[in-house]
């Protein structure tokens, strides 16, 4: 077996992965479907239809607004019945297309196969951005933008995150195992165009299966390999994975290109495969339904749009007899507790996690007895507790001169609080204020400026 | 499907200790302990026990009820095991309102005082023998023979006292003419501490001694200590460095390994290393913090003991090194991930 490594800090918490095996099921695409325009980080896009309109699966029905920004597409046929603000799964209302399928079998994919590789990288690029991809892991950055470093950050390295770190999930598991040959094709196409010489998949040691399989895969290709990683969380997080992989640090408040680096979600890569070599837009992913209120927990094939309630009916519903209490879009750390589920999947949806009162129960927070295992915990290596205290007396600035900027709210140190302290929350709030006092003052230096 | 959900931020999932599961997790842990102090001291050590807990929870329950008018927080164990930790650390004889004071004083001049759980700066079991020990020298220093029938409470029968490895220890070094004689015999210390006491190394290990009610049994409390180390309330890393510092500083000192390894053994190092060291509240928080901590109440012990008036330093050890914890928390911060050390700090207006 290959060696495995890891990064410093984080935990384990209970896997609570029983889907592994489940195959990844194609649901039929739904009746309505609503797509929300901002799917990604960065500006919405520009509507370019229209309510009455009729529409094809795969038709733009935005255009990106600025560089860092992407499309979104219809993924179903049918007529555009709705245009404006409908709930988002964040928990805001935001601009939404809503389309009404015509119900009618579509017709069988044809598309027109050519070689990604042998593309031009601008080719390659323009084929990214038209097919609306965005980082598939739930961070939905524009992948086109990860693929355009400016010239003085040269990548050396791609790393496809098949770490899947959060427990429940298994979507990128089963897409590892269903479609290795396109994940892989993914990760050449963007090597080639980021000129990297080094190509890795980060996978963690509780999926062995998906670890040998790509290992046989990419035997006898020189410049790539499979990273085994020791099973831990957050290691799916950008900066840990390249920690654990290649033993480099991205500087505080700097990105992965800084030290050569990008990384992308092996979903993503299979996504990039599509959109280069088929001309295929993101319509549609896999889904991981869990929890034990679900008749039928397992992978699905969904459409993008799907509401969160329909998608559940569709693989079955909910057990008559278990009563649901919350709902996470994401894994169970840092999922996001859903409070409607007439909101759509989107292109960042991981895993829906449909939890009854025994998973659900909520803890009553008790005091701090500065028993240190958040400061262990900490993947970023920061003071939680020292934080928390700050953000609740007010000291922003003492707060941002401990790194408050730097925690990714991956939600270890609350994971193990004994006392149960809401870090979370304070940290969230820290950051919000540090950020836009940071703003007020930039503000006001240029203001001087001139 | 339109019932109401439940909201909430991440993580949705949480480990499963909490600070009530952590307190009586470490109050088992003193269990068998207890047990040893009962067979050694008798009903005493059972009665001193019970009137610290209840010392403590009544400070603790008269604070939260009627002067905060909170919330009584018993059911956290927390004030149930600063009484136990507070009867450990005085002697078995102690008349049972003493011990019933201890608790309470404890509670309230080292705890709540202070803010209540989590804000205290000084260990409040030792607070409370600290506050004894002023106030009551005689009875914190009578000490119970071990298997002597002392009864349950009320005055002292005659011939029940006895005196501590340690305490003899030092009134043997401290007297020259003893020391002559010995050394004319060619006896060290060591042997005769012994054999006035009747005591040999198997009686340290196990607790067949004079002492403070539970910190006699090395063993026990070693078993109690390896628990909290697997189930990870404590870490090796204040125990180890806190017992080799005096092991080696002891034998640096002494050049006997015997001596060495009777300072070891003896007083109150065991239950300190373990359960007092390692109070979260008033310990460090970092690994490296519990390095530096663990050798300065293990370098302030030896000094007690060698250099100091007390045969025994444990307890102003750690205390002392409690005032030091936000000092050292402030010099162990780790560095941060992609932390780059500033060259030149921005000068602030």
């Amino acid at each position: 077996m290959l060696n495995t490594r890891t990064f410093s800090g984080g935990l384990h918490p209970p896997d609570l992965k029983m889907t592994g095996g489940a195959a990844i099921v194609p649901l039929p695409p739904p009746r309505k479907v609503i797509i929300p325009l901002s799917q990604h980080i960065g500006a919405p896009g520009k509507p370019v239809v229209a309510v009455g309109d009729t529409v094809e699966k795969g038709q733009p029905l935005s255009e990106p607004n600025g560089f860092v920004s992407a499309p979104v597409h219809a993924t179903i046929a049918g007529k555009v019945v709705a245009l404006g603000n409908f709930m988002h799964p964040l928990g805001v209302a935001s601009t939404a297309v809503v389309i009404e399928g015509t119900g009618e079998p579509e017709p069988a994919p044809s598309p027109v196969a050519t070689d990604g590789l042998s593309l031009p990288d601008d080719e390659i690029k323009k084929r990214i951005l038209a097919a609306g991809l965005v980082g598939m892991g739930g961070a939905t950055f524009p992948t086109h933008v990860k693929l355009s470093p400016p010239a003085n950050k040269p990548i050396d390295t791609v790393i496809l995150n098949g770490v899947e770190c959060e427990p429940a999930l298994t979507a990128d598991h089963r897409l590892m195992l269903e479609e290795p040959d396109k994940i892989i094709s993914g990760l050449k196409l963007v090597m080639k165009v980021l000129k990297a010489k080094k190509g890795y998949i980060g996978i963690e040691n509780n999926k062995p299966d998906a670890i040998r399989l790509l290992d046989e895969k990419l035997r006898g290709e020189e410049n790539l390999a499979v990273a085994p990683l020791e099973v831990k969380y957050p290691q799916g997080g950008e900066k840990q994975l390249i920690a654990a992989v290649l033993d480099r640090e991205v500087p505080s408040g700097g990105l992965p290109m800084d030290v050569g680096v990008v990384v992308q979600n092996v979903a993503t890569a299979a996504a990039i495969h599509d959109a280069v070599f088929h001309q295929i837009p993101l319509t549609e992913r896999v889904v991981t339904l869990a929890g034990s209120c679900v008749k039928n927990p397992g992978n699905y094939r969904v459409r993008i749009g799907t509401p969160v309630s329909e998608f559940i009916a569709a693989t079955g519903g909910l057990k008559p007899d278990v009563p649901l209490v919350k709902v996470i879009s994401g894994g169970p750390m840092m999922g996001i507790a859903l409070f409607d589920l007439n909101v759509p999947i989107i292109k960042g949806t991981s895993g829906i996690l449909c939890w009854s009162a025994a998973e659900g129960a909520l803890r009553v927070a008790t005091t701090c007895i500065r028993c240190g295992r958040c400061i262990e915990a900490c993947p970023m290596r920061l003071l939680p507790q020292r934080l928390k205290n700050l953000i609740d007396a007010q000291r922003w600035a003492s707060a941002a001169d401990l790194g408050i900027l730097d925690c990714m709210e991956c939600g270890s140190c609350a994971y193990i609080c004994p006392a149960n302290l809401p870090l979370v929350q304070s940290f969230k709030l820290g950051k919000k204020v540090v950020l836009a006092e940071r703003k007020r003052e930039a503000d006001a230096q240029k203001a001087k400026g001139k | 499907m339109s019932e109401k959900l439940l909201v909430t931020v991440g993580p949705h999932h949480h480990a499963p200790d909490t600070v009530a599961r952590i307190m009586w997790e470490v109050t088992l842990a003193l269990v068998p302990a207890f047990l040893i102090s009962l067979y050694v001291f008798g009903g005493r050590a059972f009665v001193v026990t019970l009137c610290g807990v209840l010392g403590a929870v009544a400070g603790e329950a008269l604070v939260q009820a009627v002067f905060q008018k909170k919330p009584v927080t018993l059911a956290d164990g927390s004030a149930v095991l600063t009484g136990v930790l507070m009867a450990f650390s005085v002697p078995a004889a102690l008349p049972w309102w003493t011990a019933f004071l201890g608790g309470f004083a404890g509670i309230i001049l080292g705890k709540q005082c202070f803010g209540g759980l989590g804000q205290n700066i000084f260990n409040p079991a030792h607070i409370a023998r600290a506050i004894l020990l002023a106030s009551w020298p005689v009875y914190m220093t009578t000490w119970l023979k071990p298997g002597a029938a002392a009864g349950l409470i009320g005055p002292l029968p005659d011939g029940v006292t006895a005196a501590t490895p340690l305490g003899l220890m030092k009134e043997t070094l401290r007297n020259p003419d003893l020391l002559n004689s010995l050394a004319a015999s060619g006896t060290t210390a060591l042997q005769h501490t012994f054999h006035e006491l009747q005591i040999g190394w198997g009686s340290l290990l196990t607790g067949t001694i004079g002492g403070s009610l539970g910190e006699t049994g090395k063993l026990a409390l070693l078993l109690g200590g390896l628990f909290l180390l697997i189930r990870r309330h404590i870490t090796w890393h204040t125990p180890a460095t806190m017992l080799g510092t005096v092991f080696l500083g002891s034998l640096l000192i002494t050049r006997d390994p015997q001596m060495a390894l009777f300072h070891l053994l003896s007083g109150g190092l065991f239950l300190g290393a373990f359960f007092m060291a390692t109070d979260m509240v008033t310990t460090p928080m970092t690994k490296v913090g519990h390095l530096i901590f663990g050798f300065g109440c293990g370098a302030i012990t030896l000094l007690i003991r060698f250099k100091g008036g007390y045969p025994e330093g444990v307890c102003y050890s750690i205390l002392i090194m409690n005032a030091f914890v936000p000092l050292i928390d402030k010099f162990t911060v780790p560095r941060r991930f992609g932390e780059v050390r500033a060259p030149a700090q921005e000068v602030k207006a």
